[in-house]
């Protein structure tokens, strides 16, 4: 094994492949940040470009779109608080904030950082321990994936920034609203109001777009008509970028932790990087001494979001490579890739084709670097867009929103629903409803209806729907999480109230749930 | 007058040659190939890998776009919906053209709107244990059925998908009654099936090819054996007259003039009776079709009839 990753990284080190690499990273890394645009839409389009070339040279390069996209849809959430694909939601939650702050370019350098790091720990599992894990991964069965995503959301209790009722209800609206559209299983069409194009439910991109982008523009527009987009200017600095990266690594277990949480996810054929990310954020913000810096700017968030939504990638290509088996829709155009060159996914992909596989994954590995790099530099750049007035911003902006809707599916009433949720957003947002909930039930959804409804048919053939969805390893490990996540705010606002009394403070309950 | 006449026939002799010379320089403009699925998965595969070779035949650029949903219907609605120019085509599935109206009624479109150009690939379903299963047969697992009603979980893709149907035609004709869990597509239902959590597996050939040294294959869908794996029985062969296959060609809306439809017919066969582009299908476990136009279109209307009364009595 170790003489084929040599020669593997011989292969990524031959100039025109390396060229070849740089050309993927950066287009990725365009691709992940204009919202509309994704990971799995860029490789698409290189597939047919890759049967002109050597299946290295091809695979080298959509190597470098996947990992420059996992960073790519970090720029928009910092910037403009868009994520650019929805793994990056819970980047904007502190990025965006920090941004507000005049550091931007704190945010962007904290997102390269912590994207490459993530990718690189995941890399080195997938490189050493990917058969064993992707055994594992098939232990994940309908009420493994139904409890998942009950764990997930139990996340709202954390993103419920004020109050935990008005977090809940919007998760409900989340959930409701991930009912439109085709039943995930069963077939039935359901709430599509005579319109064939909804059969296909809300688009999560074009939800994000709505929820998060066009209500800032709104804002922007309306409070302050001359206002700069952000509070203050952006003034990039070298230092910026040691300062990150040194209070990144003196406590790396955030850094570590996110990218485990990352691998973990990325290895359940189907959760994705947006799951990842979550998890990873609210476990930052439960672990952390100083819990009420989430959510108002903080590198960390940035960092636990990134690290995990970057590992995820590597990870997703656990189960494809060894099983052939794509645990993502970028996964699946990867094999898609290999299967066009004639390799297939397995035990032979790795005697056989040994060589080319292990190039593809030093790819991944150097794509890594390349990121840390790009990124660096690119902070510079990219911070000064938020000094730009709102004025000239905000239509630039608004163009892109929609032809950013309309792209991913094309589909013009993408475009109307995108808006419709932009007023919404809007308006909630004045209410102190916090949109990530409603994206967060968006997002699970479908998740916890489908592992819901195979568990029951399941668990009825077997003689006992309940017994089959609660005893077992997984599901018993992720029920203990979930009771624990959801009754760790209540345990918080207790202490909190605690070290209050002991401090002679009088604070109110509520501050005390917001800072959980 | 005699002036007027000959002016006339003038006239309509240049209009005549216009309209001639117009035909003939179809296509002149970018031909929009949609894919109603997402990308990454066969449809869009195989559309990707004839791209370069119909802009060679046709001369004109070919742009592939998305248009997922539904199973397909977000996709064929709009396609039903198109101009008839014979600029706007889109891949078609059977049997997902065919049982999602028939299941339903708001697919937004119907069988017969669309106009079939040609189908270019087949890929047969089986039915699948795994390699330790206690069933060594297609026998096996019926008589285990008969005695156990609904003890059986059998997963596949979907639902009123080509395994659902082919699950239904089974209890059907073996007379037993098995549970159907869908899942949202083939990769989840294979990942479920190597993991043990259902008991056997509707698999697509180039699936179950592709993992053959963990399963084995009971039977599959087809009349004559799976080249490729062809040790596995037929339905057929073991008294089961059940046939399933997922095909895959194109379509284009309906009103589209034949001239042009034949046009895009010869260039997809043209694709599909290359002998390189056979070989790496039958490599990767798919097998290769080539259905002019009017094959095509009595192709789907016998499936239409072969299906309709299961899916009627099935449907709730």
């Amino acid at each position: 094994m170790f003489d084929l990753a040599v020669a593997g990284l011989e292969h990524v080190f031959v100039p025109a492949n390396l060229l070849f690499l740089f050309i993927g990273v950066f287009a990725g890394i365009v691709f992940g940040a204009l919202p509309g645009l994704t990971a799995t839409m860029g490789l698409a389009l290189l597939v047919p470009f890759t049967f002109t070339m050597a299946p290295t040279a091809g695979l080298i390069m959509l190597a470098g779109i996947y990992v420059g996209a996992m960073y790519g849809d970090a720029v928009p959430a910092i910037l403009i608080n868009t994520p650019g694909t929805p793994a990056a939601i819970a980047t904007s939650f502190d990025g965006f904030p920090l941004s507000q702050k005049g550091m931007a370019q704190h945010g962007l350098v904290a997102a390269a950082v912590a994207s490459s790091f993530g990718s690189l720990v995941a890399n080195i599992v997938l490189l050493t321990a990917a058969p064993p894990l992707a055994a594992a991964s098939l232990k994940f069965g309908p009420p493994e994936y139904f409890w998942l995503g009950v764990f997930g959301l139990t996340i709202i209790a954390t993103l419920s920034t004020g109050s935990v009722l008005k977090g809940f209800l919007a998760g409900a609206l989340g959930l409701l609203l991930s009912t439109i559209g085709m039943a995930p299983i069963g077939g039935d069409v359901r709430l599509t109001f005579g319109h064939p194009e909804m059969q296909a439910g809300i688009e999560l991109i074009v939800a994000l777009i709505g929820f998060f982008c066009l209500p800032e523009i709104l804002g922007s527009v309306i409070g302050k008509r001359q206002a700069k987009y952000s509070s203050e200017n952006a003034k990039p600095e070298l230092s910026v970028v040691w300062e990150v990266m040194s209070s990144l690594f003196k406590k790396p277990v955030l850094m570590f932790r996110s990218a485990f949480i990352g691998t973990v996810v990325g290895f359940a054929p189907g959760a994705g990087g947006n799951i990842a990310s979550m998890v990873s954020y609210n476990e930052a913000c439960r672990w952390d001494k100083n819990p009420e810096e989430f959510g108002k700017g903080t590198i960390k968030g940035v960092a636990a979001s990134e690290a995990a939504n970057s590992a995820m990638a590597p990870g997703s290509l656990v189960p494809l490579l060894t099983l052939g088996i794509p645990g993502s829709p970028p996964a699946a155009v990867i094999l898609g890739a290999l299967m066009l060159h004639g390799m297939r996914p397995g035990g032979e992909l790795f005697t056989v084709h040994g060589q080319v596989v292990y190039a593809f994954m030093m790819a991944l590995l150097v794509a890594a670097f390349f990121v840390t790099i790009i990124g660096c530099f690119g902070s510079f750049v990219f911070s000064r867009i938020i000094n730009i007035p709102s004025r000239f911003l905000a239509p630039v902006i608004i163009f892109m929103t929609v032809l950013g809707s309309y792209a991913i599916r094309n589909n013009m009433l993408d475009v109307w629903i995108m808006l419709i949720f932009g007023v919404v957003g809007f308006i909630s947002n004045k209410l102190k409803f916090h949109p990530a909930p409603i994206v967060l039930g968006l997002i699970l959804g479908p998740f916890v209806e489908e592992g819901l409804v195979q568990s029951m048919l399941a668990g009825h053939a077997t003689g006992s729907v309940v017994h089959y969805m609660v005893f077992r390893p997984i599901s018993i490990v992720l029920i203990t999480l979930s009771l624990l996540s959801a009754l760790w705010p209540i345990y918080a606002s207790w202490k909190h109230k605690r070290k209050q009394r002991r401090e002679g403070c009088a604070c109110n309950i509520e501050e005390g749930v917001k800072n959980a | 007058m005699k002036k007027l006449i000959v002016m006339a026939l003038a006239f309509s002799l240049v209009l005549g040659l216009g309209l001639i010379a117009h035909a003939e320089d179809y296509p002149s403009e970018p031909i929009t190939y949609t894919i109603p699925f997402n990308p990454g998965g066969q449809s869009d595969l195989e559309a990707r890998r004839q791209q370069p070779m119909l802009e060679d035949i046709l001369g004109t650029s070919v742009i592939i776009q998305y248009k997922p949903g539904g199973g397909g219907s977000v996709g064929w609605a709009e396609l039903t919906r198109s101009k008839p120019d014979g600029y706007t085509i889109a891949g078609i599935n059977v049997p997902h053209i065919v049982l999602q109206p028939l299941a339903r009624g708001n697919a937004g479109f119907e069988t017969s709107q669309i106009k079939p150009i040609a189908f270019f690939q087949t890929t047969p379903i089986g039915l699948a244990v795994l390699k330790d299963s206690q069933f060594k047969t297609l026998d096996d697992l019926i008589q285990y059925a008969k005695a156990n009603p609904g003890a059986v979980v059998t997963g596949g893709s979907g639902t009123w998908s080509g395994h659902h149907i082919a699950n239904l035609q089974l209890q059907e004709k073996a007379g037993i009654e098995t549970t159907y869990v869908p899942y949202k597509g083939a990769a989840p239902a294979v990942a479920a099936f190597l993991g043990g959590h259902v008991q056997a597996l509707w698999g697509n050939s180039n699936d179950l090819y592709q993992h053959a040294d963990k399963l084995r294959v009971l039977a599959f869908g087809t009349k004559e054996p799976f080249a490729p794996m062809p040790d596995v029985p037929t339905f057929e062969s073991l008294g089961y007259n059940l046939y399933a296959s997922i095909d895959r060609g194109a379509g284009a809306p309906p009103g589209t003039p034949d001239e042009k439809i034949k046009v895009l017919q010869d260039a997809f066969l043209k694709i599909a009776n290359d002998p390189k582009v056979q070989e790496q299908m039958l490599r990767d476990g798919f097998v290769p079709m080539a259905l002019d136009a009017q094959q095509a279109a009595e192709y789907i209307q016998q499936k239409v009839e072969d299906w309709k009364p299961v899916v009627e009595k099935f449907k709730k």
